[in-house]
């Protein structure tokens, strides 16, 4: 569902050219677990920012279930960010102002879903990710695994087909990064197309299909 | 997004930024407060010297001797030449003019009133009972009868004056002496104040053949006209005018002015000051802009990582504008709100300080300052809302 053909992404720093990405191939079945490791700067979070329609490509296809959507229009993108993608983040960017309950209202709001239909499902969300007592509570006030399970539920509120997490677990203890993995994992066998960024080499070899990046080339894929 | 939604958030966003709403609420309060106050002074200059006009009396058609230089100003009386004497036979000849409901000659002067050994200099008026009505003065007691002549040696004095000559309070029928003439007190009028600078309790008034005889002259000051109606007015005062130019063989040497006339001029001068005063005030709501501007680039750079989230869950560019014109937009109706509340207190403030100035906001004050508010706000927010709107998501998400 997911289809990259020679993707690349250079920045231009001054004079000198930076490759994030270099004619990048990759296809993506629906459903996969998908995990992208490699040294810092070999072009992991650009891949996924392309993924996920934050960024451009220089150059290159990228097609999202058969539809070309790098030609789309930022309006568009952005719709089809709403209703395709979710992202998680390592540092959870959660509003600060707004409470749980309200930061996973988010995308319901963008979407124009109506109030009363809104508080359903939010609450049903609460309770597939276990927030139930902490509705009400602002970031602050939860701890950093209560944070991302917050902001994996805002992520797949709207059900996206693809889930993209830039090391989700990278600002969490193990135990509770392995609350996150499980959760993440249950949004898999759920059907959702799962990729994970991560320095992580035991959550990296959990997924079913790992690969390594190394100056913005993807130097093995194995399943 | 839904507008209701983009209305709300935002509301949500503006409560909790407590100090910053706060700075621009107060930006936008005192700059529509400045309108309010200031409009207000203006019309209350204007409320003030239309009401000293009336006190002058209605529909007042006032012949003047000597030729006007040019229109709708005070001529003879500024340049100083009296090339014909308006007389009181021309005063008399102006009774039978259609639309005039009466007429009053009148003589001013300068002299000094003695009684019971006091000495005073006065303002002296001399004319007939028409003007009393027409002028709407009032005589608190006694009577004035007088008409064009010859009448006897009765004199009215002004309540202070009397008061002064007649501390007792029995001026009436008491003798003063104006010059070598000697004078009967019949009446005494009630206390008015000042009015157009000229202060009506220290005058006194004889019969206007007296006043002709004692300042020596054959020539009025004034001749005052009353017209039937507001409508008449004009006609009235075309017709006063052919036939005065008339009776002095064709040639045109009077001046026939109109107390609408002059006050038309007054009112229009007086609002356009307002109008010039509320633009002044207006320049502070244009600093208050300037301040919401800045408040609201700093929220945008403040919040960049939380416009990059919103753009990562879908929002578009346009989303993000409206939700930033929107908080401005909440905050300016607040401002504006509580600035109709400081400027129409501080009105009503003004007003008790100084009541003689009927310091009333005009009713158009109150939406002129919410409107320039609105657009203040919305003009000050655009560029960073525009700047928001154009965030890179992946630059704006990795800022922490
Ligand atoms: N906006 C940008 N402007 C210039 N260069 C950039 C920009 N974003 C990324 N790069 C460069 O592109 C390369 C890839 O960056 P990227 O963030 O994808 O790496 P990464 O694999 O995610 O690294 P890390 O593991 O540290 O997160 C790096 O050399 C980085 O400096
Ligand atoms: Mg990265």
């Amino acid at each position: 569902m997911i289809s990259l053909s020679n993707i690349s992404r250079f920045f231009t720093m001054g004079d000198q050219e930076v490759r994030a990405l270099n004619h990048i191939n990759l296809d993506i079945p629906g459903g996969e677990y998908l995990s992208v490791m490699g040294p810092s700067g070999s072009g992991k979070s650009t891949l996924l920012n392309i993924i996920g329609l934050l960024d451009r490509p220089t150059s290159g296809t990228y097609l999202l279930e058969n539809h070309n959507v790098t030609a789309l229009s930022e309006a568009e993108q952005a719709k089809v960010r709403r209703e395709h993608i979710g992202f998680i983040f390592q540092s959870f960017h959660l509003v600060p102002r707004l409470t749980a309950a309200e930061n996973i209202e988010l995308p319901l709001i963008l979407e124009g879903v109506p109030p009363a239909e809104r508080k359903a499902r939010v609450a049903t969300v609460l309770e597939e990710t276990d927030l139930m007592d902490r509705a009400t509570h602002r970031p602050a006030e939860l701890s950093g695994g209560q944070r991302q399970r917050v902001a994996i539920a805002r992520a797949t509120i709207l059900k996206p087909a693809v889930l993209l997490a830039d090391e989700p677990t990278g600002n969490l203890d193990h135990k509770t990064g392995a609350e996150v993995v499980a959760l993440l994992e249950k949004l898999h066998h759920g059907g959702t197309t799962v990729i994970v960024v991560t320095h992580d080499r035991e959550l990296g070899n959990r997924a079913h299909r790992k690969i390594q990046m190394r100056d913005g080339e993807i130097v093995t894929d194995e399943k | 997004m839904k507008n209701k939604d983009a209305i709300f958030l935002s509301f949500h966003t503006v409560v909790s930024y407590r100090l910053r709403a706060f700075l621009i609420l107060l930006a936008m309060a005192l700059g529509v407060a400045a309108v309010v106050v200031l409009t207000s002074l203006g019309e209350g200059a204007r409320r003030f010297v239309v009401n000293q006009f009336s006190s002058l009396g209605t529909n007042l058609v006032i012949v003047l001797p000597g030729r006007a230089e040019t229109s709708g100003g005070f001529p003879g009386a500024l340049v100083g030449e009296t090339p014909r004497d308006l007389t009181l036979e021309d005063a008399a000849s102006l009774a039978t003019i259609r639309g005039v409901r009466r007429y009053a000659p009148l003589n001013v002067g300068a002299t000094e009133i003695s009684a019971g050994g006091r000495l005073r200099e006065i303002t002296l008026l001399g004319s007939t009972a028409n003007m009393i009505a027409i002028r709407g003065m009032k005589i608190a007691q006694g009577y004035f009868a007088a008409n064009n002549g010859p009448n006897p040696a009765d004199i009215v004095l002004g309540a202070a004056l009397a008061n002064e000559l007649f501390p007792l309070g029995n001026a009436i029928g008491q003798r003063v002496r104006l010059g070598d003439r000697r004078f009967r007190v019949t009446g005494v009028f009630a206390a008015q104040g000042e009015s157009m600078g000229f202060n009506t309790d220290e005058i006194a008034l004889i019969p206007v053949d007296h006043a002709q005889a004692l300042f020596n002259t054959q020539s009025l000051f004034r001749i005052l006209i009353e017209a039937e109606s507001r409508s008449a007015i004009e006609p009235t005062k075309a017709a006063v005018r052919a036939a005065l130019t008339l009776r002095h063989d064709g040639e045109e040497d009077i001046t026939v002015i109109t107390q609408d006339a002059i006050l038309s001029t007054f009112d229009r001068i007086l609002t356009a000051l307002t109008f010039a005063v509320a633009g002044i005030a207006a320049i502070s709501l244009a600093v208050a802009g300037i301040l919401v501007m800045n408040v609201m680039l700093v929220a945008v750079s403040q919040r960049t990582a939380e416009i990059g989230l919103l753009k990562a869950l879908g929002a578009t560019g346009k989303d993000i504008k409206r939700l930033f014109l929107m908080e401005t937009l909440w905050l300016s109706l607040a401002g504006a709100a509580a600035g109709m509340g400081i400027g129409y207190s501080g009105a009503f403030f003004l007003r008790l300080a100084y009541p003689q100035l009927p310091a009333y906001p005009p009713h158009w004050a109150g939406l002129a300052a919410i409107a320039t508010a609105l657009i203040t706000g919305i003009v000050a927010s655009l560029l960073p809302a525009i700047r928001a709107s154009k965030l890179d998501p992946v630059l704006a998400l990795s800022k922490k």
